[in-house]
């Protein structure tokens, strides 16, 4: 009986979680603007592939999510080196400002951003976008990095060292092996919070720059809901 | 070769994107035309602010109690040893945090508006019906909705590193299922309930999303305040002092949390 209601639990909260997502997966495919059932039809998902400026959106989504991604990855893994350095205050301090973007909410980076690139007069857009959102994952990445370091044991890359192998060298052959897990993570981390991000980007786009979700809550606030449908679907 | 030195670039980041900005709200927010004042925040004092204010913080209490009341007996449920596909449940409630948390939101406003599905089947079936939507209700609903795994996972991460040796310790030595619970399970899970609340009480103060999608323009968090100060009436300053206001609240809660535990590994965040 017990093993009933738990079993019974967990399914009713998989339930309420999934059934929009479900429904919505049926409505897709509906012929009427209204929830009733019409019958069967392909028309969103078309209007959706021949829409120039959904295509648009999503092209500038996959732009900023790599660049970005990828140049977060790359100061982040130097800063967790450098930072792994460090000691004493400087080590704390540079910490602390790593936390900031995580602990501080989401509105207040985006209107943050917003203002410096207000004040240095810097044109809203696609730099901009890019410029924030490395912003706020590259503490992200450092964070799924430092562990690692801390893991390895630095007397075998100065082995390396001694042994005559350049700091380059020793860094691709000894460090970077050990904290490419973290290295990965990180990457992945960024990637997918510069696709899923709405309000940095909100406050930080400009004119004829939209991600998808920014172009989503456009659709939603229009209340176009019929074309959104099928977005529900891509997504998952 | 100093090392060090690779630090750098991130630290010329971090002063020109994190810590100027910050300062720019501090200015932004005591100076108006060059001038020191703190109109502001006096003008924070106001009625209608305070009140969204506390409705704000009401709110993110009610869907975080909720959340952790859902959260905790699910967490148990799937770390005990009655569930046998526990890997693919974890996984199921893990997956909507990669799924774009607008369209998740939009997908139960889509169920519960006044003419949305939910309604129509009522409608159909002759029953009443009901109007979820644009309310407190909705509001919470949404919350709860969008930062549920949020909780669950940090929770069945501490209750997944308890040693059972001490649960079965508590049985030998004579305490019932009670006492067990209160005395072994839940001290020792209550780091991964702290970092569970601030996963939720934290974007639940601060969204202005789902007070949008699910509130109907009706209820004003201080979310909308600030966001309506950037978009529409354009008063930085004012913008500025409520999101100096805001932080504040965060970093109170975020001490006050952070006695009671620790947000570090023990958390099981990351």
């Amino acid at each position: 009986m017990i093993k009933f209601i738990k079993r019974f639990y967990v399914a009713l909260i998989l339930l309420i979680m999934y059934a929009p997502v479900a429904v919505l997966m049926v409505f897709s495919f509906n012929d009427s603007k209204l929830p009733i059932w019409k019958g069967f039809t392909f028309k969103w998902y078309e209007n959706l592939a021949n829409d120039m400026s959904i295509q648009q959106s999503f092209v500038y989504t996959i732009i900023i999510a790599v660049v970005s991604s990828l140049i977060a990855t790359a100061i982040g893994t130097l800063a967790a080196m450098g930072i792994h350095q460090m000691k004493g205050y400087k080590r704390n301090l540079m910490l602390n400002i790593t936390y900031i973007p995580l602990l501080s909410p989401d509105i207040v980076i985006g209107i943050s951003l917003m203002m410096l690139f207000n004040v240095l007069h810097i044109p809203f857009g696609l730099p901009t976008l890019i410029i924030s959102h490395i912003t706020f994952s590259t503490p992200y990445v450092i964070l799924s990095i430092m562990p690692k370091l801390k893991q390895m044991n630095f007397n075998v890359y100065e082995a390396a060292l001694d042994l005559g192998a350049t700091p380059w060298y020793a860094f691709r052959k000894v460090i970077l092996p050990e904290i490419m897990p973290g290295v990965i993570a990180g990457l992945f981390i960024a990637f997918t919070l510069s696709i899923d991000d709405f309000v940095v980007s909100f406050f930080n786009t400009g004119a004829g720059v939209d991600t998808l979700p920014i172009k989503i809550y456009a659709m939603a606030r229009k209340g176009l809901t019929q074309q959104l449908m099928p977005f529900q679907q891509l997504c998952l | 070769m100093n090392k060090k030195s690779l630090a750098y670039p991130y630290v010329i980041w971090a002063g020109i994107f994190i810590i100027v900005p910050l300062l720019l709200i501090v200015y932004f927010s005591f100076f108006v035309d060059g001038q020191f004042t703190f109109q502001n925040y006096t003008k924070f004092m106001e009625d209608y602010y305070i009140k969204a204010m506390g409705k704000s913080i009401s709110l993110a209490f009610i869907s975080t109690t909720i959340c952790l009341l859902l959260a905790y007996p699910l967490a148990m449920v799937l770390n005990g040893k009655d569930i046998s596909n526990r890997g693919v449940i974890l996984l199921l409630i893990i997956l909507p945090m990669w799924m774009n948390s607008l369209l998740r939101t939009y997908a139960w406003a889509n169920l519960l508006e006044n003419n949305g599905v939910i309604n129509n089947v009522l409608a159909a079936l002759n029953l009443p019906t009901v109007k979820f939507l644009y309310g407190d209700g909705g509001v919470i609903f949404g919350m709860v909705y969008n930062f549920f795994p949020f909780m669950v996972l940090p929770i069945y991460n501490a209750l997944a590193k308890i040693d059972k040796g001490l649960i079965e310790a508590a049985y030998d030595l004579g305490a019932n299922d009670i006492t067990t619970f209160r005395k072994v399970i839940l001290p020792l899970s209550m780091p991964g309930v702290v970092t569970g609340i601030i996963m939720v009480f934290m974007p639940a103060l601060t969204t202005f999303l789902i007070t949008r999608l699910l509130g109907g323009g009706k209820v004003m968090l201080i979310g909308n305040i600030i966001e309506e100060q950037f978009t529409r009436t354009g008063d930085l300053g004012f913008g500025s002092a409520v999101s100096m206001i805001l932080m504040i609240i965060v970093l109170i809660t975020l001490a006050f949390m952070s006695r009671k535990g620790t947000l570090d590994e023990e958390g099981g965040l990351f």
